[in-house]
């Protein structure tokens, strides 16, 4: 019994390690963290769009979501020194600045805080919630983004 | 020995003498210009945002309403040499002198009030296309903006670069008011698109690779280049390998819009700043640009795969 109890926290044990360390593959993990987020934008931008009708409980789980995701943007772990090179598409400039860098993963983690505390209860405050949070897609991208191949 | 250097001298002069002639830079009929009405400043204000004059002219960072301040000073590092946008705001370090023909001849021939030539970092070959009647209503839309006596520095370009006489040879290969495809039986739709991303909104100037001497490969248009400025590539907009033609016309419309993928990525580098001119365009003006990118030529990418 104590065997196995070891045995099924060994994992837990090395999670817990990875998560306090730099991580294995910051590409793949901050890229998997965009999609999420591209993911969560995705299911409510038809709200945003007019294409489906407003729904207070649909937005603010989505808004929820990209939350839970936005503050897990840490620059430290997901964009250490030398994840410039491989398959990304993270810009040089990164590093150049990373003070810029930072403040504007800052700002994003702040508005998109505002949009979950605003609480949007119907479409019009949706609209300012949602503008307020994406606009910080194209800011940063335009910034800190290169495409390479 | 005489007889070979007095010929040798000849052929010097000759062709120095086609060399000046053939590089004259040339002006626009100015009877087509006086078949234009009064310029509208309200249609003016929609022909800004297809030009996309703000990019490169507002000052570097420029947010908001400061993109209307055409102030100029972007620095463009491309490997020919640093280009540095001018002021094109209506004060004295601008355009407030420039007369309708000074600024038609500088859009669509590349010239400037005192005839000089200008660098096709200034992309008069795509505005060579435009329609007279958008460039007197750009122009009255331009005289309302606010003016700025910033004094934007001198391009930083070495010999033979210099010789701006030279970009004359330059412009009778590559300066044409025609357009770049001839697509049958094209839509009203298709065919505004054409007029808007081969016109006003250059979208080959940065799409379409180049050649050595900097001139578009019209055989690859918009299927994607190295991008002129830094490291990087601007992706293939056709829907060849590597495209866009998973794309649906909607996802290209909402896309100029929004700034998003179909997949809820969003545009980085310089079509984020495109995105904000695109955001200001007619609805139907996007569908346009859409329509015309699911009709032209597919492409496999334009630049080199990674190494």
């Amino acid at each position: 019994m104590k065997r196995l109890i070891a045995l099924s926290a060994a994992p837990l044990l090395a999670l817990a390690v990875f998560a306090t360390t730099a991580s294995a593959d910051p590409i793949a993990d901050r890229q998997a963290l965009m999609k999420d987020q591209g993911k969560a934008v995705g299911s409510i931008a038809p709200i945003a769009k007019g294409e489906k009708t407003f729904d207070a409980a649909t937005v603010m789980t989505a808004l929820k979501k990209i939350n839970d995701d936005a503050q897990k943007l840490d620059p430290a772990t997901l964009f250490p020194a030398g994840s410039d090179t491989g398959d990304t598409t993270a810009s040089p400039k990164i590093w150049e600045d990373n003070a810029a860098f930072v403040a504007a993963i800052d700002k994003y983690k702040a508005d998109v805080a505002a949009a979950v505390a605003a609480d949007p209860k119907d479409l019009e405050s949706f609209k300012t919630a949602f503008n307020q949070v994406t606009q910080n897609c194209g800011t940063c991208h335009q910034a800190f983004r290169i495409k390479k191949n | 020995m005489r007889r070979i250097f007095k010929f040798l001298l000849s052929l010097l002069i000759l062709g120095g003498a086609g060399f000046w002639l053939l590089s004259a830079p040339t002006r626009l009929d100015e009877t087509k210009l006086a078949a234009t009405t009064p310029g509208d400043a309200t249609r003016g204000q929609s022909v800004f945002w297809q030009g996309g004059c703000a990019s490169c002219h507002a000052a570097p960072g420029a947010t908001g309403d400061a993109r209307l301040v055409l102030s100029g000073g972007e620095e463009l590092v491309t490997p020919f040499g640093t280009f540095v946008t001018p002021n094109i705001s209506p004060a004295n370090q601008g355009i407030a002198g420039w007369s309708l023909s000074d600024f038609a001849n500088a859009m669509t021939h590349g010239v400037s009030p005192d005839g000089r030539h200008y660098y096709p970092a200034f992309p008069y070959t795509s505005y060579a296309r435009m329609q007279l009647q958008d460039i007197a209503d750009l122009y009255a839309f331009m005289k309302t903006l606010p003016p700025s006596e910033n004094v934007a520095g001198p391009h930083k370009l070495s010999f033979p670069l210099t010789v701006r006489r030279g970009i004359g040879l330059w412009k009778r290969l590559y300066l044409s008011d025609q357009p770049v495809l001839t697509i049958a039986n094209a839509t009203d739709a298709i065919k505004r698109g054409q007029y808007l991303v081969e016109g006003p909104g250059h979208c080959g100037e940065c799409h379409t690779p180049r050649n050595a001497i900097g001139g578009p490969d019209k055989t690859l248009w918009l299927a994607g280049a190295k991008a002129a400025e830094g490291k990087g590539v601007v992706p293939n907009i056709t829907g060849g390998e590597g495209g866009i033609d998973s794309w649906s016309a909607q996802d290209i419309a909402y896309s100029l819009e929004s700034g998003f993928t179909p997949d809820f990525d969003s545009l980085g580098g310089s079509m984020a700043d495109v995105v904000q001119n695109m955001s200001h365009l007619q609805p139907s003006d996007r569908d346009a640009i859409a329509a015309y990118l699911k009709a032209i030529p597919a492409h496999a990418n334009g630049y080199p795969a990674a190494q």
